[in-house]
């Protein structure tokens, strides 16, 4: 999602880095890219503003001048502050501790996705948190809005409040409350209408709903495709129902998502949850600190650990790093491996948590890599001999048209596999070379053949 | 109803407008037009969402005539409508319904939240009204009750809706819709779609598929591909229509939800990139909201500057 700010960065770092120290014009050049690089990301004026000069006054001291890698520095005080206008770190979980039922509201401009958001909501307090939820759809404007959220509530498998034709919204959040504290549900979830943040009848309205129900949150759900105006919405709802937390939908688009920067930064109120897809079950919490490493293009590493943990096998995946220490890897060990990225998932997704892979990603994409490249290389593998997925050398014209046929590939795939795989030795070998902390500071882009154009692997 | 338009987007824009005018109030009622005061310009229009680049066009174009001179606000706004009315001029084109198709096929596509399914129901009515027999498609069978709702726009405009099963195929479903218009003597056709992120390639497939099967029943239709743009998207607009537009051939755009906010700056961002005709602004909820698209009302609107 801030592939393109995290390219930006990674130029702007990539010139600091290759500087032994830095001047102070240089720093203040550098601050120049970056407020540029943040507006394009739809990052709100003030919020840019207030960034650069903190990061300015940081990095123009003595003690970045001197220090022994000045590039890493600015690198730190930017992501710091980066972290800290995204909402300081750690997770803000939703607010539970509030007497059953507890009232949650919704609320946000037309098209955001409160009411998705609102079912995933329901979903995940149900199957995370073990409780009783009741969602009651407050939108009496939008053409069929609150079939849409029964149909939802159906699909979570939770409850909905039944529709009745012709009640006010407060009248239904009124008898929402009503029924959460008869038939004891632990949370109650109000989604509202979409209004626009000028519209003082309906801001009215809203602010009615909250003094009706008082809620344990009012969670405001903002498109993280919205530009400079994500700002303006936000503070007119927290002005108007005081927002208690933000959730940004959409995140599994590819917008810059400068908003998110915003947010926090203006409102003071957190954001909590992120929507990450179409599924109901695509909800997750929301981490500042990992954000802030994607924009730089330093890499979500910890999301990738934490995803690596839960699909790699720990025992087979060490015995291939000594294997890879030792310059011993072979097909076999890429066969493994290959099994276990399509384990992960979608290869860009993993891709994108790498650290310095941002300006990568989009050649990832132009070549339109997918995860069924990787299925056709496990067969060609997998029609090899041991011998010859322990010595891929011995692969002759007679053995390639074999493997070929066996896979149902062609001798050009056996070909392309052999030569990428020739790379990726290439790549370890510097990799062991680098050692640990030269991979972590320099990260993957690093390893990459210089000059772009081939593939990575 | 020119001025009725003007007026409506010119509140709607109130927001935007005052912020803009503000600054430019503040930036130049005392001072000569110097590199300072540009640079604040260029944000200003930043934060008016023009996109850094519109930005830097403009200011280029006021340095290049400007530079060094007294200036006042009034000036200010009328030059920078100027501007940004010469870069909308070019795409301010009505949606031509051509009489010999029938039906005349019109397909709805964008992201999630956008207004796809309102903006059809507005066109329906309008196109009702007009005595040219819409039937509409509820092609999204993905969102819970996108179907019902679009049957509520049906109802009020008296149009039929074709409907299939939750989950159904939406291109076997559009195929069916051409045979029954076809049959019924429909003579416009709006198809909704299912609300998908540019950057999902399995659901723009799933969109190029509909216009394929579109096409084994007429070769020539869809005979326009609407994409709704939601005002308040910043710059990552660009990405979404070039995507669209590179995978379906759209025709053109209509831009919703501009009576909200600050949001229009995005099309003269679009305008200069993309070039697509923008056909329409949805202003409000009502069909009657859904107007043809004026650059140089537009542009007056969003800097400020009084209506010519």
């Amino acid at each position: 999602m801030f592939d393109a700010l995290s390219g930006k960065l990674g130029d702007v770092f990539d010139r600091l880095r290759r500087r032994g120290a830095l001047s102070e014009t240089d720093v203040i050049e550098a601050m120049r890219d970056i407020r540029l690089a943040l507006l394009e990301a739809d990052v709100a004026l003030p919020v840019v503003r207030d960034f650069i000069s903190k990061v300015r006054l940081q990095a123009v001291g003595t003690e970045v001048l001197r220090a022994v890698s000045p590039g890493q520095q600015v690198v730190k005080i930017v992501n710091d502050a980066l972290v800290e206008a995204l909402g300081g770190e750690g997770v803000v979980p939703l607010n539970l501790n509030a007497a059953a039922p507890i009232p949650f509201l919704m609320v946000g401009l037309q098209g955001s996705g409160k009411t998705t958001t609102s079912g995933k909501i329901a979903l995940y307090l149900k199957d995370k948190q073990r409780k009783k939820v009741l969602l009651a759809s407050l939108d009496t404007q939008r053409p069929a809005a609150q079939l849409q959220l029964a149909q939802l509530a159906e699909r979570a498998g939770v409850a909905s409040l039944p529709i009745i034709a012709g009640e006010t919204p407060v009248q239904i959040a009124r008898r929402a409350m009503d029924t959460g504290r008869r038939e004891v549900f632990d949370v109650v979830i109000l989604d509202t209408a979409g209004r626009l943040s000028i519209d003082e009848a309906l801001m009215d309205e809203v602010k009615a709903i909250r003094a009706a129900t008082d809620p344990a949150e009012t969670l405001l759900v903002v498109d993280a495709m919205t530009g400079q105006d994500a700002v303006a919405t936000a503070t007119a709802f927290n002005e108007a129902v005081s927002i208690t937390g933000i959730v940004m939908t959409r995140l599994d688009g590819d917008a810059r998502g400068g908003a998110a920067l915003s947010m926090r930064a203006i409102t003071g109120a957190p954001i909590k949850l992120m929507g990450m897809g179409e599924k109901l079950d695509a909800l997750e919490q929301f981490h500042p600190e990992r954000i802030a490493s994607r924009i730089l293009g330093m890499g979500d590493i910890v999301s990738l650990v934490e995803k690596a943990s839960e699909n790699v096998d720990q025992a087979n995946a060490e015995k291939l790093a000594k294997k890879m220490a030792k310059g011993k890897f072979d097909l076999e060990d890429y066969g493994e491996q290959l099994k276990q990225i399509t384990k992960m998932g979608s290869l860009s997704g993993i891709m994108g948590m790498l650290p310095g892979v941002g300006k990568i990603k989009q050649q990832l994409a132009d070549a339109d890599l997918d995860t069924s490249i990787l299925k056709r290389q496990g067969a060609i593998i997998s029609s090899m001999t041991k011998a010859e997925r322990a010595n891929p050398d011995i692969m002759k014209a007679s053995r390639k048209k074999r493997v070929a046929a066996g896979s149902g590939t062609s001798v050009q795939e056996v070909n392309r596999l052999l030569k990428q795989f020739d790379m990726m030795k290439d790549m370890m070998k510097r990799a062991s070379k680098l050692g640990q902390k030269g991979l972590a500071r320099g990260g993957l882009g690093a390893l990459m053949p210089q000059g772009g154009g081939r593939r990575p692997f | 109803m020119a001025l009725g338009f003007f007026s409506r987007l010119k509140a709607g824009l109130t927001r935007s407008t005052t912020k803009l005018t503000t600054g430019i109030t503040d930036t130049f009622t005392k001072r000569k037009l110097d590199d300072f005061a540009l640079e604040e310009l260029e944000e200003l229009l930043i934060a008016a969402d023009l996109g850094p680049t519109v930005a830097a066009k403009v200011i280029r174009a006021f340095r290049r005539a400007r530079f060094g001179q007294d200036v006042s606000p009034p000036e200010i706004r009328a030059a920078l409508a100027d501007e940004i009315a010469k870069i909308l001029a070019p795409v301010a084109q009505p949606l031509t319904i051509d009489e010999t198709k029938q039906p005349f096929v019109i397909l709805m596509v964008g992201v999630n939240g956008t207004g796809k399914t309102t903006t059809i129901g507005k066109l329906a009515q309008i196109y009702a009204d007009a005595g040219q027999k819409p039937m509409l498609v509820a092609g999204d069978t993905f969102r819970a009750a996108a179907v019902e709702q679009l049957q509520i726009w049906g109802n009020r405009a008296h149009a039929p809706v074709v409907i299939g099963a939750q989950d159904a195929d939406p291109a076997g479903l559009a195929f069916d819709a051409m045979t029954r218009a076809e049959r019924e003597g429909a003579k416009i056709l709006l198809i909704d779609t299912a609300g998908r992120l540019h950057n999902k390639a399995a659901l723009m497939e799933e969109l190029r598929k509909i216009i394929r099967v579109i096409k084994k029943r007429d070769p020539t239709a869809p005979h326009a591909i609407l994409l709704t743009l939601d005002a308040t998207t910043g710059q990552n607009a660009l990405t979404q229509v070039k995507t669209f537009k590179d995978m379906v051939d759209l025709t053109g755009l209509i831009v919703t939800k501009l009576d909200g906010s600050a949001r229009a700056g995005v099309v003269v961002a679009l305008a200069e990139s993309t070039g697509l005709p923008i056909h329409a602004v949805g202003v409000g909820e009502q069909a009657a909201d859904l107007r043809p698209f004026d650059a140089t009302e537009f542009a007056r609107a969003l800097t400020g500057a009084d209506p010519v």
